[in-house]
């Protein structure tokens, strides 16, 4: 059930209504085209020679027998990579030697995780190409694998940054004690006087936490096809979220012109952020350019979970000082996120998030982003946030229940406003923390009584700042008066129709008149990823410029056919016509039936960036989540949930339910079942969909949602972006709830049914 | 995967020359969901499948009741359920026989996989893997399930009690394959059940895994089969747990001590699933839930899965 609180807008015609996705047909009929479903003349299947070992030196790679096997047409190494043109890349997470980057794509010197790619080979087909693999010999020499925090931390932890070029970037792995460490960057945020506060405090609470690895657990695995052609041209087709941002990673891996590699999206299976990474485009095209024909990889479900980015196991420390009303007074919370292998753990994201829907007054957040022997973590959904927010939202639970104050009573005690302080030193603008909170407390969901032996409920919230960026747009008027529109934001949540609504909504125009494509990289402007919750916002913005663009162009045509000034038309979409002087009106329609003859077809463009923190709107969210706990045998049974959502105004509000059903239900994997389980040698041990537990459908009731709309007025429609914020409030919701069924604190994520029994073992034996 | 051939065999003696010919890795195809993965993943050298799908022998689902006293002489059918080895599990568990006498089969075969899973997989096939995991086992075990097997040697049945051998590993002989699976009918007050603990509901391999069989005299257990999965090598037969529950009721205690016994008998090991010490405690209750759920159905009462 979804419920949306606002006024009933007569406002809009069609934003706020559910039509029907562009790409729907396509999709459940199987016609999509995903990029393994690419063929092109000629084209040799590649696979990937993966390290079987977490950290070891790779002294002898022999591809002959692989070479000799009648098929084989090229076997790849790090070697064949170019010596990078800009020794330091800036990546969002920070400058980076680009060498660390080649390396990762195939190892050199070292491997740094199981599954690290040591050598690739392409065959005629995918049979022979993985037989091929096989027959590679890799000589290695084994060495200690950091496994987990712990390792990476201790005094005497094996260095896996020991070639020293982590020098060329200021502040990458400064020395610890004047040792070599394993710290990639640490760093603090926070203002106020932190003694002082907890010193006013009438009660201090200090807790530890932890929260597993996770994957996205996207269904399409990564894969990418490559044509090298003769000319020094490149094309790939690509699973990605952003085929800009694939285009400049390859490009500064190849040392290609941007100019000289275009990258086509394809549709896309899930990425939730980490799709963004290269990890076979560079590899295809290497391979392609050796033998000259087009060469195709993909992954396996094992490559995806145990060579692509999850997100950082994570372990935190917090302490809450407050009033004896529950006003919050100090809070200073220590971050230590694994990055994996490579530097880059989303720890800034979960520092500037933890406290994010509170206003507290003295508070320090330290990040500390920590190598080891595990794949690169890539963004998920909200980067860091769950981690981050997750030990806030336990611990104020345990506050309320210390203070025997009401869960969410407390939070709005605290609840930050337009003008309050962020951790990271920018200003809340104008969000809707206090309405989501207020939405909460008087729905009916936790107005009612839990009623059972071992049921409980739990609530928590989350906040997500969102993102900007630079978006493109165009629009081509035929001249039929259907209107096709092009933009650059691969589509993975609806965006093609959620943007065609809004330009729709602009012209005055139907839906159903507007054609929406995703562009690549040779026929769309410059558009950042499909993430960070910024494409319905930013891209949105841009198609209604593009639409503004359209309506001028029209005046303008209107006043030659008219014979009149510019300014004396206006385009009104209300009635979707050009209005002149004397009464005179050309509906839309009719203009564009005209454009031939009277000058020539028009189009609207529009590239806008939006980089301003007031104006890309963050969001917040609110869960409320019932749970049974069977104590016999540990498992736990989410028997209702709802969650509430500020989510500006709802384009396509059935979209804006899915995100937020989908962020749920990724986060109640986070809390229940969900973990990279590993051994001490840095083996993934359940590295299958069959054992790394994603809840399925029968595990979970309908998760019901509140829209709570309060426009953005950073954006023309009101637009904040809703997809990541839902995915943080389940860790702290079911844990509280957890507490309230059966009386134990979940301090490590996930509570799999064997946390549940030793806690349950622990609190029998405790009594 | 690596290049594989494929043959329909046309009869049981045809299955029987194939797998010869097709020697070590020549491999009996059913529904081939163990089967198909694990070429794919080259879990399993495999150079030829022998499809034993289109046979009649492998694809019977029948169920007989005892000859009644008042039969006329001489007339006597084999009385029982004879699943031939090829038999999906959407038509095992579909069965109107089978869900009115063999509950537990129902419970088991009803969640191996998902739906589209059991438009192919069989209970042969389950049994044939060894898996000591697979779910149908235990409760062909507590059901009395005997495999009936053909091959070069001729025909023989195996209790599926005794089928498994180690994880992967089972009594059968080269060229030999199960043709069907048969199960004695129930004792007229006699119920039966299985359950497993999985973290998520669908979709998962058994942590452990339990069945039940009981019959009654009066308020006295008369006959009693209890199996476990996922707890050893192989799927676990517990026949002096069992005996142990004939000749009394079956009140509280007596399944305490049921409980208990199979905790003991049990011999898990701790791996990504599941620790020791949680797999015998699961082994406690889910012992104690399949009994007292056979024993409902034993009086009449339904007991939902
Ligand atoms: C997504 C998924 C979910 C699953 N979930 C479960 C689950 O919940 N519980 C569970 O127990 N299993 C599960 N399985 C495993 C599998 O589905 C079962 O073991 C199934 O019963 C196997 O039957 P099959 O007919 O597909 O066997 P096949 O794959 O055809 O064969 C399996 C093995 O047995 C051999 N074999 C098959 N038939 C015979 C025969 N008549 N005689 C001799 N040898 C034979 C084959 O050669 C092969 O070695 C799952 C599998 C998948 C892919």
């Amino acid at each position: 059930m979804t419920t949306t609180e606002s006024a009933p807008s007569t406002e809009y015609r069609v934003i706020g209504t559910n039509p029907v996705r562009p790409d729907g047909v396509d999709k459940v009929t199987g016609r999509a085209v995903y990029g393994a479903d690419v063929r092109l003349p000629g084209m040799l299947y590649g696979k990937v020679l993966r390290s079987p070992h977490a950290h070891a030196l790779v002294k002898r790679v022999d591809a002959s027998k692989a070479l000799a096997l009648p098929g084989v047409h090229a076997v790849l190494t790090n070697a064949d990579f170019p010596e990078p043109l800009e020794p330091v890349m800036q990546t969002v997470r920070g400058p980076q030697p680009t060498r660390w980057d080649t390396e990762r794509i195939l190892a050199g010197r070292k491997v740094l995780f199981r599954g690290h790619p040591v050598a690739a080979v392409c065959a005629t087909d995918p049979h022979v190409a993985e037989d091929a693999a096989a027959l590679i010999e890799v000589e290695y020499e084994v060495l200690q694998a950091v496994a987990t925090l712990d390792d990476a931390l201790a005094p005497d932890a094996p260095i896996l940054h020991d070639d020293g070029l982590a020098s060329l970037v200021d502040g990458l792995f400064d020395p610890v004690d004047g040792k070599p460490s394993n710290i990639a960057r640490q760093f603090t945020l926070g203002f106020g006087d932190l003694e002082a506060g907890f010193a006013q405090a009438d009660i201090v609470l200090e807790r530890q936490y932890e929260t597993a690895m996770y994957h996205q657990g996207y269904i399409e695995p990564h894969n990418a096809t490559a044509v090298w052609n003769r000319d020094g041209k490149v094309t790939i087709w690509t699973s990605t979220q952003g085929a800009f941002g694939i285009r400049q990673n390859v490009a500064r891996v190849l040392n290609l012109p941007l100019g000289d590699l275009r990258v086509i999206p394809a549709e896309i299976g899930g990425g939730f952020g980490a799709k963004n990474v290269v990890y076979l485009e560079p590899i295809a095209a290497l391979l392609s350019r050796k033998t000259g024909r087009p060469v195709q990889l993909t992954m396996n479900r094992t490559e995806v979970l145990e060579a692509t980015g999850p997100t950082s196991g994570t372990r935190s420390w917090i302490k809450v000082g407050a009033t004896k009303e529950g006003k919050l007074l100090a809070a200073d919370v220590r971050l230590e996120f694994e990055a994996g292998a490579y530097p880059g753990s989303p720890v800034a994201g979960g520092a500037r998030c933890a406290l994010g829907p509170y206003v507290v007054p003295n508070q320090r957040v330290v990040g500390l982003d920590v190598v080891l022997n595990r794949p690169k973590t890539a963004a998920y959904r909200a980067p860091g946030a769950p981690a981050g927010e997750f030990p806030v939202e336990s611990i104020l639970d345990e506050l309320a229940e210390q203070l025997d104050i009401d869960p969410m009573e407390l939070r709005l005690r605290n609840c930050t406003a337009l003008g309050m302080p962020r951790s990271d030193g920018a200003v809340q603008g104008n969000i809707g923390a206090r309405e989501v909170m207020q939405a909460v407390i008087s729905h009916p969901h936790y107005r009612s009584e839990t009623v059972g032996a071992d049921i409980g409920r739990g609530v928590a919230m989350g906040f997500w700042q969102n993102g900007g960026g630079e978006s493109s747009a165009y629009a081509m008027v035929h001249a039929d008066g259907r209107v096709t529109l092009v933009t650059g934001s691969v589509d993975i949540g609806g965006q093609r129709a959620a943007l065609a609504m809004q330009f729709a909504e602009a012209m005055g125009i139907a839906y159903e008149d507007i054609n929406s494509l995703v562009g690549d990289t040779d026929t769309i402007g410059f558009t950042g990823n499909t993430g960070g919750s910024r494409t319905t916002f930013a891209t949105g913005w841009a198609v209604y410029q593009a639409a503004m663009d359209v309506r001028e162009q029209l005046e303008q045509r209107a006043a030659r056919i008219w014979e009149c000034a510019a300014d004396e038309v206006a385009y009104d979409p209300s009635d979707a016509a050009l209005h002149g002087p004397d009464g005179k009106v050309m509906t839309f329609k009719e203009a564009a039936r005209r454009l031939p003859g009277t000058g020539g077809m028009i189009q609207g463009q529009a590239d806008i960036v939006s980089t301003n923190v007031g104006k890309v709107g963050a969001c917040f969210g609110a869960h409320i989540a019932d749970v049974h706990v069977d104590r016999e045998t540990g498992k736990v049974t989410v028997l209702r949930y709802t969650a509430v959502q500020d989510v500006g105004k709802a384009i396509h509000p059935a979209y804006v339910e899915g995100q937020i059903q989908g962020g749920a239900v990724q986060g109640i994997g986070m809390a229940l079942n969900e973990e990279y389980v590993y051994d001490s040698n840095g083996r993934m041990l359940n590295a299958s969909f069959l054992d790394y537990r994603m809840p399925v459908a029968n595990d979970l009731p309908m998760i019901d949602t509140v829209l709570v709309e309060v426009p953005n007025p950073g954006h023309p429609y009101g637009v904040r972006g809703v997809g990541e914020v839902p995915i943080i409030p389940p860790l702290g919701a079911i844990a509280n709830a957890i507490h309230d069924a059966i009386g134990v604190r979940v301090t490590s994520l996930p509570a799999s049914p064997r946390v549940i029994l030793e806690l349950l073992d622990e609190q029998a034996g405790g009594a | 995967m690596q290049a594989l051939k494929y043959a329909r065999a046309a009869s049981v003696d045809d299955a029987i020359r194939l797998l010869r010919d097709g020697g070590e890795a020549a491999r009996v195809l059913a529904g081939g969901t163990d089967l198909i993965v694990q070429a794919r993943e080259r879990r399993r050298e495999v150079h030829l499948l022998v499809d034993i799908k289109r046979l009649a022998e492998t694809m019977v689902l029948a169920y007989h009741a005892p000859t009644p006293p008042d039969a006329p002489p001489g007339f006597y059918i084999y009385p029982g359920l004879e699943v031939g080895a090829a038999v999906p599990l959407y038509r095992v568990y579909g069965d109107p026989d089978v869900q009115r006498h063999y509950r537990a089969l129902v419970e088991a075969s009803h969640v191996i996989g998902g739906t589209a899973i059991q438009g192919r997989a069989t209970l042969g096939g389950n049994l044939a893997n060894a898996s000591p995991a697979a779910d149908s086992i235990p409760a062909m075990m507590a059901l009395g399930g005997v495999a009936r097997v053909v091959g070069a040697g001729g025909t023989r049945e195996i209790p599926v009690a005794e089928f498994c051998t180690g994880p992967g590993r089972s009594a059968l002989q080269p060229t030999e394959f199960i043709v069907s699976l048969y199960f004695p009918p129930p004792a007229s007050r006699s119920g039966s059940a299985w359950e497993r603990f999985i973290p998520r509901n669908e979709m998962d391999i058994a942590v452990v895994n339990a069945a039940a069989y009981l019959a009654f005299e009066g308020d006295t257990v008369s006959e009693a089969r209890l199996a476990l999965g996922a707890v050893a090598p192989t799927p676990l037969a517990l026949p002096d747990v069992a005996a142990a529950l004939v000749g009394r009721p079956l009140d509280d205690a007596a399944i305490d001590r049921a409980s208990a016994a199979a905790s003991a008998a049990a011999r898990p090991i701790s791996d990504m699933r599941g620790t020791e010490a949680q797999r015998r405690r699961l082994v406690g209750v889910l012992v104690g839930r399949v009994l007292r759920k056979a024993a409902a159905r034993a009086r009449g009462e339904e007991v939902p899965a």
